[in-house]
């Protein structure tokens, strides 16, 4: 039925939902996608739960609802998962990504997550700190996100996002390389079952 | 460079603004909205615009500022949103009547109270008949273009033009974005039109005088006189922005209308949602179509008329009440331009999304399977129905 792969992220106020969506969007963009990301827009916070969410695709997407089914969930923070179900409207056969130091089986079994949901887990905040200085554990996601779905080439999305990153970054050219190295690394280090 | 970037539509918008180099823009930050002056604030600083930018201590003197402009010859621009266009309303009224152009970005929201920053049209449709050209935008791509475009209009027809985004459903949303080369909008718009110049000083006039009982009424004939003939100047001017611009936009978009035996009238981005479901139904042989005026004023009643007088049922989405008990704003105008019309299809109202209240393409399709009872049925009320509500 669905012409379009849906993402949501879940994240706490500040740890940077909104700019991975963003990110992801305009890397996907760049290998001739069409893409949306927008975040959900409640009272902001820091530190309260969050959401973002991208939709992509080979055509024109119309749709301007929020994203009810998502095919992947990315999870920033794995504390959320104790007070949200995370895994709300994931479709069968669904992928959840889990920024956490434990392992998929273990994420299973604590949260409580049914089979047929595939679990991906890297540990984003130990990578972010040692790559970037500090827990930023969004951009490391973005690589774990890549890995587990396949939907970019990783290899032209990291060429793409390096170029962007740095226009970003005018100001702080030394945020640029680590940034870029969490990704990479969070690529190789995410794991499944 | 490539001309495909991301962009929300506030950026989109911002964008539009800066490739069209306003002479003034005075401005007064509201969400969501803000980021369209933010954005071209920095514009301005980095010396990528000739603008001069007024930030101003409310919107009211926001657009007074622009009139003052307008009327001293400049090319003006802003932008505002919800409790932000409701200040200007007075000042809506006398940019119209004083026939100068003008083009507000604007980003519609809800109004208060209660207070709420997320979408719907009440604030566009509050000044609905404050004498603007209207045009609704169903996602960035038309709000840039139309951004464009809105400028040309009313430097051609000397009316003011308001062009509206979705408020966060599209103003914070990123999406796919097709832009101009700087010097192909610089050559659309072309050199800068204006009625009159009141620091034209060989030539002195008077703006603004007090008009009583003697000539008020001729000059307000004559005010919708010309916005009844600007219908089909607006119409070849999308024509010819499509011709120039390279684009593809009529006044009215219709979608899988031919043969179809029920239809979702629909504003902005809500219209996407339901063309997305249409093409779904479609492919299990379902008649269904979707309607969207771009244009809210003027409004191109006979032009919807004929679109929509062969279908069964016509199911309108409001995103705005006009708390008179006889439903929304598109609805009211679509029954009145049906009346004494040969063919009357059943027309049944639904207020939905009020202050930014999702709506799925499942709401959509409820709608559908609704209008086409209400269509079968004997009764004729109630025709009004608010969804996506609690009961």
């Amino acid at each position: 039925m669905k012409d379009f792969f849906e993402i949501r992220w879940h994240g706490r106020g500040g740890q940077g939902a909104k700019t991975v969506a963003l990110l992801f969007a305009d890397a996907a963009l760049a290998t001739g996608k069409y893409i949306q990301a927008f975040p959900e827009y409640g009272p902001e916070r820091m530190g309260a739960p969050v959401q973002s969410f991208n939709r992509l695709a080979d055509r024109e997407i119309t749709i301007h609802s929020s994203v009810e089914n998502p095919d992947v969930v990315v999870v920033l923070d794995q504390s959320l998962m104790n007070s949200i179900d995370t895994t709300e409207g994931l479709s069968e056969g669904g992928v959840i990504i889990v920024n956490t130091v434990k392992k998929p089986s273990e994420i299973r079994t604590l949260c409580k997550i049914r089979k047929g949901i595939k679990i991906f887990t890297v540990d984003a905040s130990k990578i972010s700190i040692e790559e970037i200085g500090s827990n930023k554990p969004n951009t490391p996601m973005f690589g774990a996100l890549v890995k587990a779905t396949g939907i970019l080439d990783f290899d032209k999305m990291i060429f793409d996002t390096e170029d962007k990153l740095k226009k970003k970054f005018k100001n702080k050219p030394e945020v640029v390389g680590g940034n870029v190295k969490s990704i990479r690394r969070a690529y190789q280090e995410v794991i499944s079952e | 460079m490539s001309n495909i970037v991301a962009k929300t539509g506030n950026e989109a918008m911002a964008e539009a603004m800066r490739q069209i180099n306003p002479d003034v823009v005075a401005a007064y930050p509201i969400t969501p909205a803000t980021e369209i002056v933010q954005i071209f604030s920095t514009f301005v600083n980095d010396g990528k615009v000739d603008t001069i930018f007024v930030p101003t201590e409310s919107e009211h003197s926001a657009i007074s500022a622009c009139i003052g402009a307008a009327a001293g010859g400049a090319r003006v621009m802003t932008s505002t949103s919800s409790q932000g266009l409701a200040l200007m309303h007075e000042i809506l009224y006398i940019t119209a009547g004083l026939r100068l152009p003008m083009v507000i970005c604007e980003v519609n929201r809800a109004l208060s109270a209660p207070i709420n920053i997320h979408c719907d049209h009440s604030d566009t449709m509050g000044s609905r008949d404050a004498g603007w050209i209207q045009i609704f935008s169903e996602d960035s791509q038309e709000a840039y273009d139309q951004t464009i475009l809105a400028m040309k209009i009313s430097e051609e027809l000397f009316f003011p033009v308001m062009v509206t985004t979705d408020g966060f459903i599209i103003s914070h949303a990123m999406s796919r974005l097709e832009v101009f080369d700087d010097k192909e909008v610089q050559s659309y718009v072309g050199e800068h039109k204006t009625p009159y110049n009141v620091l034209d000083i060989d030539n002195p006039i008077t703006v603004g005088s007090l008009v009583l009982q003697d000539y008020y009424m001729e000059i307000k004939t004559q005010q919708a006189h010309e916005m009844m003939k600007a219908k089909e100047k607006i119409k070849e001017l999308y024509a010819d922005f499509n011709k120039k611009m390279k684009r593809n936009y009529s006044i009215i978009e219709e979608y899988f209308m031919e043969d179809a035996e029920f239809a979702i009238v629909a504003l902005g981005s809500t219209a996407g949602t339901a063309r997305y479901l249409c093409e779904k139904l479609r492919e299990k042989g379902e008649k269904v179509g979707v309607v969207k005026p771009r244009i809210f004023r003027p409004f191109f009643a006979p032009e919807m008329v004929a679109i929509l007088e062969n279908v069964k049922g016509i199911a309108v989405l409001d995103r705005s009440d006009m708390m008179s008990s006889t439903g929304g704003h598109l609805f009211n105008e679509l029954k009145s331009s049906f009346y004494r019309n040969s063919k009357q299809p059943a027309m049944k109202d639904y207020i939905y999304g009020l202050g930014g209240r999702d709506i799925t393409v499942g709401d959509i399709e409820n709608v559908l399977k609704d209008i086409k009872d209400f269509s079968n049925s004997k009764e004729t009320t109630p025709d009004v129905k608010y969804i996506t509500v609690r009961e």
